[in-house]
């Protein structure tokens, strides 16, 4: 199967060529990738975490006796 | 539209899937730079990232981005070794639908750092999905001459399109 290919336009001569992607831009397509994964689940994760602070943060302020309303307006 | 604002050769049109697209020997007769896409991944995600690399750099990037995603909104940061240009729809949005992309490049021949900013929004028939301002800036000093886009996964699909424009001052 051969390899994606990529466009590229030569803004002064308008020539417009489809070259195929070496073997050596695959790997660094995946090895991009991979760490976009890894960064994007990290970033998830951390989302998650904070999500769930607040959320366990808002619970004790709850059972100290403040209100929701009060707990929002922070 | 103003003679001042020319289209620099012709809209690329994605014929079979491509990684990526460049414009390269970029003319330095403008004073700024306007980049218009319409594109989506075949990525199986609701949407990647489309990146930036100015004169084949992968160094020197910093940007900062405001999200909105349908029901929240927030900020943040893309990486140092490309450039931030927002989400477009991958593979998991509604079938056949399309971001939207503009990227305004000032200032381009300039010897100060290079910067940009972009406004995006992607499509799907869902609650979720992103829309996003993006400022972001390149240490280098030289003059721009290309421009590469790609994307975080996938290829740009069947349709996808790129315009590249010209502007120069009155």
């Amino acid at each position: 199967m051969p390899n994606p290919t990529r466009i590229e336009v030569n803004c002064i001569t308008g020539e417009v060529l489809e070259v195929e992607l070496t073997d050596a831009e695959m790997e660094q397509r995946e090895v991009d990738a991979a760490a976009y994964a890894i960064e994007q689940a990290e970033q998830e994760a951390e989302a998650t975490a904070k999500a769930e602070a607040k959320a366990r943060g808002d619970a004790k302020l709850l059972a100290l006796g403040l209100t929701a309303e009060e707990i929002t307006a922070r | 539209m103003a003679n001042t604002y020319e289209q620099i050769g012709t809209t690329q049109t994605v014929g079979s899937a491509v990684a990526s697209v460049t414009f390269s020997d970029i003319p330095q007769t403008y004073t700024d730079l306007k980049v218009v896409v319409s594109a989506r991944s075949d990525a199986a995600a609701l949407t990647v990232v489309m990146r930036l690399l100015i004169n084949a750099l992968t160094s020197g990037y910093t940007d900062k981005y405001l999200y909105g995603s349908g029901s929240a909104a927030g900020s943040g940061s893309y990486g140092a070794t490309n450039g931030f240009l927002g989400d477009i729809n991958a593979a998991n949005s509604t079938a056949s639908t399309f971001a939207s992309t503009d990227v305004y490049i000032p200032n381009y021949t300039s010897a100060n750092a290079k910067s940009w900013s972009v406004d995006d929004v992607s499509e799907t028939n869902a609650t979720t999905i992103y829309m996003e301002l993006t400022a972001g800036l390149n240490s280098t000093t030289a003059a721009i001459t290309s421009l590469v886009l790609n994307l975080s996964a996938g290829n740009f699909v069947t349709n996808s399109t790129f315009s590249l424009y010209g502007i120069k001052k009155n």
